[in-house]
C-alpha cells in the first residue's frame, strides 16, 4: 500500500488527471501519424520564403527530415505531459504543436516545391481578426458574468451594416455603423439577460437567429435588388506602418495590414491593461468572481453588467465590420460562417485573458490559411476535408483544455439583488 | 401534531391533478405553460407587423398576414402541406427538448439531420428489389444511426472532456455539411449525369408514402402528406413515455436538474448525457432521414434547409414536452407553408417567418419580459436552462 502521499506535491484532480492522459496519449498519436504519413516515402525538399523578393530569406529544408523532427518532438511532448504535465503552459504547448503540426503537414504537401510562408503568415493574422474580435467581445462580456453566445450575430450585424453604410456614407461611417449594430445587439443580449434573467446561452443563440434572419431578410428584399447602390462599399486597403513595416518577415506579416489589423492590437493591449492595472478592471472582475461581494462595497453590479456587455457588442460590430470592409467587400448572406462561434472557442483556450485571446485566434486564423494554402498546392485532399480544418481544430482545442480553465467564478449566473 | 389541522388543508387540495399537472409535472403554473406561449406567439405576429410597414407600408400587413393565415390552414392542401413541413421539425423539436432536459443544449441538430438523411439515401439507393416493408425501415433506422453517430461524438466529449455542447455540435454541423458534399460526390451516391453534389433518386421502395390520397376530396392525388408524420407522432409518444415513464428518463431529468445531485444518488451521470446525445442526435437523424425518403427523395447541400436552428424555438415553445413540441412544430409549419403562399401573393418576404420565429422565442425565453409587457401574474418561471462552460 503507498503508505506515503507526497503531501508537498500539488495534488490534480482526478478528471484534470484524466484529461491530460487523454492530451497525452493524443500527442504520441499524432507523433506517430506525422511520422506514418508525413515521413515515409516523402521525398524532396520544401523551400519556405520568408521574403518578399524571391531568394530572398528562404530557407531550405528536407520534408522528411523535418517530419521526423516534429514526430520526435510530439513523442517528447506526450512522455511528457503523461509523466508531469505542463501545468499552466498546457494550452502554450498545445498551441505550439498545433503550429508545429501544420508546419509538417505543410512540408509534406509542399515537397519538392517551394511556398511563400511570409504570405500565409500575413493571411494567418488577417483571417484571426475576426475571430479575435469575437473573442475580445467575449472578455468583455463574460468578466462580469455574462456569457456572451451571440458574439456571431453580433458580427453578422456588423458586416451587414459595415456593407450599407459604408457604401451610403463611406468606409469610416460605415464601420461606426458596424460598431453600433453590434451594440444595439449586445443591449438586446443585456436586457435579456440582466433584467428579465433569461438564460444567457439561450439569449444569445436567439440573437444569432434574429441576426441571421434579419440580415437574411434585409439584404433579400433590398440588397439583391440594388446591388451597386447599397451593396458596394469597397476594401480597405494595407497601409504600411513606416519603420515596423521594415522589420524583416515580423514587419511584412504585422504591419503592412488594414486598419482593422492595427485596431486589434491597440484593443488587446487596452483591454489588458484596462482589466488588470485600472480601478474598472478591478471592479469589472469583481463583478464577475463574486457579484454580491462587489455590491457589498457599492459597485452597480447592473450597470457595471450592461456597460461591459454593450462595449462587447461594440467590438464584436466592429469586427463584424471586417467582413465586408475589410476583406470581400460585399455582404453575402450568413458569411460569418461560425466565426462567432470560434471566438468564443478562442476566449476559452486564451483563458478569458485579451492576450491569450489573441494568441487563440491566431491559431485558428492558421489553420483558415493553411487551408487556403492546401487548396492551392493541390494535395489530392478534397477541398471539402480542407474548409474542415478551422472547425477540427476548434473541437480539438475545446475538448484538449477546456477543463483545464477556470472561467469566472459567476459566469452564466443572473445576479439578483436582495 | 392532530388530524384536525391537516385535513381542512388537504380538502383545499385537488385529489385528481389536472390535466395541467399531468401534462407538466414539475408544478409549472397555467401561466406560463399555456398563456406565456400564447401571448408570446401574438407578441411575434405584432413586431412582425412592424416590420412589414417598415418594409413594404401599413397597407401591406393585412393582406400578408392573411395570406399567412389562408396559405396554411384553410383547405385540404394547406393543412397538407402544414402537417407535411412540421413532420421535421417535430424530430428536430424533440432532439432539442431532449436535450433541455437535461440541461443540455444541442445547437447540432442541422448537422444531425444533414448525416441522418445522407445516410438515409445512402440505404434507400441501395438494395434494389428489396420489399418496402423491410427497405423503408431500414432506411428510417439508417438515418437515425447516421444522427446517433453525430450526437455521440458531442456527448462523448462533454462527457469525458467538458467540451461545451454549444460549441462541439455549431462545429459539427459545419463539418456535416462539407462531409455532405463530399460523399455527394462519390459515383456510388451522385446522380448520373450530374457533376453538382446531389444524390440519385431514394427507390420507392424506401420512399415514404403519402397518406392523404384516399380522401373524397377534389385533388386528393396531390396531397403530399407523408407516413413521416404519423412516424412524428409515434416517436413523440415514445420520447415522452421515456421522459416521465422510464427510469433513464428520470436519471436525464435529475442530472438536468442537478448533476452532482444525480450523482451522489448513484447515477452514472457520464453515461447519461452521452445517452442524452445520442438519442438527440438519433431523433434529429430521423428527422433529416424524413425529408429525404419523404417530400425531397434525394439529399443536395443545404436541404435540411434551417429545420436543426428551427428546433431551438420549438423545444421552447413547446416547453421541452413532447406534446408542446408536437403543437409547436404544427404551428411552425403553418408559418413556413403560410409565409411562402405570402411571399408569392404579396412582396413581403419569406425572411420574415425567420424573423416572427426568432421573436417567438425571445418572448418565449423570456417570460418575465411577456409577464411585464402584458401584466401576467404567475408562478415561478424554470430557472436556467442550459449550463455554463465549467463541468
Amino acid at each position: 500500500m503507498t503508505a506515503v502521499v507526497g503531501t508537498a506535491e500539488f495534488v490534480r484532480a482526478p478528471a484534470e488527471v484524466r484529461r491530460a492522459r487523454i492530451l497525452g496519449i493524443t500527442y504520441i498519436l499524432l507523433a506517430a501519424v506525422v511520422y506514418f504519413l508525413f515521413a515515409l516515402g516523402t521525398e524532396g525538399d520544401v523551400t519556405f520564403k520568408m521574403g518578399d523578393q524571391p531568394g530572398d530569406l528562404d530557407f531550405t529544408v528536407s520534408a522528411q527530415a523535418l517530419a521526423i523532427f516534429t514526430a520526435v518532438v510530439f513523442a517528447f511532448l506526450g512522455g511528457m505531459q503523461l509523466i508531469k504535465g505542463f501545468g499552466s503552459k498546457t494550452n502554450v504547448v498545445l498551441a505550439i504543436a498545433i503550429g508545429l503540426f501544420a508546419f509538417s503537414f505543410l512540408g509534406w504537401a509542399a515537397a519538392g516545391k517551394s511556398l511563400s510562408l511570409i504570405g500565409m503568415l500575413g493571411t494567418t493574422v488577417a483571417l484571426a481578426a475576426p475571430i479575435a474580435f469575437g473573442a475580445l467581445s467575449g472578455v468583455m462580456c463574460e468578466r462580469v458574468a455574462v456569457i456572451n453566445i451571440g458574439i456571431e450575430g453580433m458580427l453578422l450585424a456588423g458586416a451587414f451594416t459595415g456593407a450599407v453604410v459604408g457604401t451610403l456614407m463611406g468606409p469610416v461611417l460605415g464601420i461606426l455603423g458596424a460598431a453600433f449594430a453590434g451594440g444595439l445587439m449586445a443591449l438586446a443580449l443585456a436586457v435579456l439577460a440582466i433584467k428579465y434573467r433569461v438564460d444567457q446561452i439561450i439569449a444569445g443563440v436567439v440573437i444569432n437567429i434574429f441576426a441571421l434572419g434579419l440580415t437574411s431578410f434585409l439584404s433579400a428584399q433590398f440588397l439583391v435588388e440594388n446591388a451597386s447602390g447599397l451593396n458596394t462599399p469597397g476594401v480597405l486597403g494595407p497601409i504600411r506602418i513606416p519603420l515596423l513595416a521594415d522589420i524583416p518577415v515580423l514587419g511584412r506579416i504585422f504591419f503592412d495590414q488594414n486598419i482593422f489589423i492595427y485596431v486589434m492590437y491597440l484593443l488587446v493591449a487596452g483591454l489588458t491593461y484596462g482589466l488588470f492595472k485600472t480601478r474598472w478592471g478591478l471592479q469589472s472582475r469583481a463583478v464577475g468572481e463574486h457579484p454580491k461581494a462587489a455590491d457589498t462595497v457599492g459597485i452597480n453590479v447592473f450597470r457595471r453588467r450592461y456597460i461591459n456587455v454593450v462595449l462587447g457588442g461594440l467590438i464584436a460590430g466592429f469586427g463584424g465590420a471586417y467582413f465586408t470592409l475589410g476583406s470581400v467587400g460585399a455582404f453575402n448572406e450568413n458569411m460569418t460562417a461560425g466565426r462567432g462561434y470560434i471566438g468564443l472557442a478562442a476566449m476559452i483556450f486564451g483563458r478569458w485573458h485579451p492576450v491569450g485571446a489573441l494568441g487563440a485566434a491566431l491559431v485558428f486564423g492558421f489553420a483558415d490559411s493553411l487551408q487556403v494554402k492546401l487548396g492551392i498546392l493541390d494535395t489530392g485532399i478534397p477541398s471539402e476535408f480542407l474548409l474542415m480544418a478551422p472547425y477540427l481544430v476548434t473541437i480539438i482545442v475545446v475538448a484538449g483544455v477546456v477543463g483545464q480553465t477556470r472561467p469566472p467564478a459567476a459566469d452564466g449566473q443572473p445576479y439578483i439583488k436582495e | 401534531m392532530s388530524d384536525e389541522t391537516i385535513l381542512p388543508k388537504e380538502e383545499k387540495e385537488p385529489k385528481e391533478p389536472g390535466w395541467v399537472e399531468r401534462v407538466a409535472p414539475k408544478n409549472v403554473a397555467w401561466s406560463s405553460l399555456v398563456v406565456i406561449p400564447l401571448l408570446a406567439v401574438f407578441s411575434a405576429l405584432v413586431v412582425g407587423a412592424v416590420f412589414i410597414i417598415f418594409t413594404e407600408g401599413f397597407g401591406a400587413v393585412f393582406p400578408a398576414y392573411k395570406a399567412l393565415f389562408q396559405g396554411s390552414l384553410v383547405g385540404w392542401n394547406s393543412i397538407s402541406e402544414t402537417l407535411l413541413v412540421s413532420s421535421p421539425l417535430i424530430f428536430a423539436g424533440l432532439s432539442v427538448a431532449l436535450g433541455f432536459r437535461a440541461a443540455l443544449f444541442n445547437i447540432g441538430a442541422e448537422g444531425q439531420m444533414t448525416i441522418g438523411g445522407l445516410t438515409a439515401v445512402i440505404v434507400g439507393i441501395s438494395f434494389e428489389g428489396l420489399p418496402a416493408v423491410i427497405h423503408l425501415p431500414l432506411a428510417l433506422v439508417a438515418g437515425f444511426l447516421g444522427g446517433v453517430l453525430w450526437g455521440f461524438i458531442p456527448g462523448i466529449l462533454r462527457a469525458k472532456t467538458g467540451a461545451h455542447e454549444v460549441i462541439t455540435t455549431i462545429m459539427l454541423n459545419f463539418i456535416a455539411f462539407r462531409t455532405l458534399e463530399y460523399i455527394l460526390k462519390v459515383p456510388f451516391v451522385q446522380a448520373e449525369g450530374r457533376f453538382d453534389p446531389i444524390s440519385k433518386d431514394v427507390l420507392e421502395s424506401a420512399q415514404l408514402p403519402r397518406i392523404l390520397t384516399w380522401l373524397p376530396v377534389e385533388g386528393a392525388e396531390m396531397l403530399r402528406l407523408n407516413l413521416g408524420f404519423i412516424v412524428a407522432l409515434a416517436v413523440a409518444w415514445v420520447v415522452y413515455w421515456i421522459l416521465f415513464k422510464s427510469t433513464i428518463g428520470f436519471e436525464f431529468r435529475a442530472v438536468g436538474a442537478n448533476p452532482s445531485a444525480a450523482k451522489y444518488g448513484g447515477m452514472a451521470v457520464t453515461s447519461a448525457i452521452i445517452l442524452v446525445m445520442v438519442l438527440a442526435g438519433g431523433l434529429a437523424g430521423l428527422g433529416g432521414a424524413n425529408e429525404t425518403l419523404g417530400v425531397l427523395g434525394r439529399a443536395f447541400p443545404g436541404f435540411t434547409a434551417q429545420i436543426g436552428f428551427d428546433a431551438i424555438a420549438l423545444a421552447l415553445l413547446g416547453r421541452s414536452h413532447p406534446g408542446g413540441v408536437v403543437l409547436a412544430s404544427i404551428l411552425f409549419g403553418a408559418l413556413r407553408v403560410g409565409g411562402r403562399v405570402m411571399q408569392v401573393k404579396t412582396d413581403v418576404g419569406i425572411d420574415l417567418i425567420i424573423i416572427i420565429q426568432a421573436l417567438i422565442i425571445v418572448f418565449v425565453a423570456a417570460p418575465e419580459l411577456v409577464r411585464a409587457i402584458y401584466k401576467v401574474k404567475g408562478g415561478e418561471e424554470a430557472g436556467q436552462l442550459t449550463r455554463g462552460w465549467s463541468t
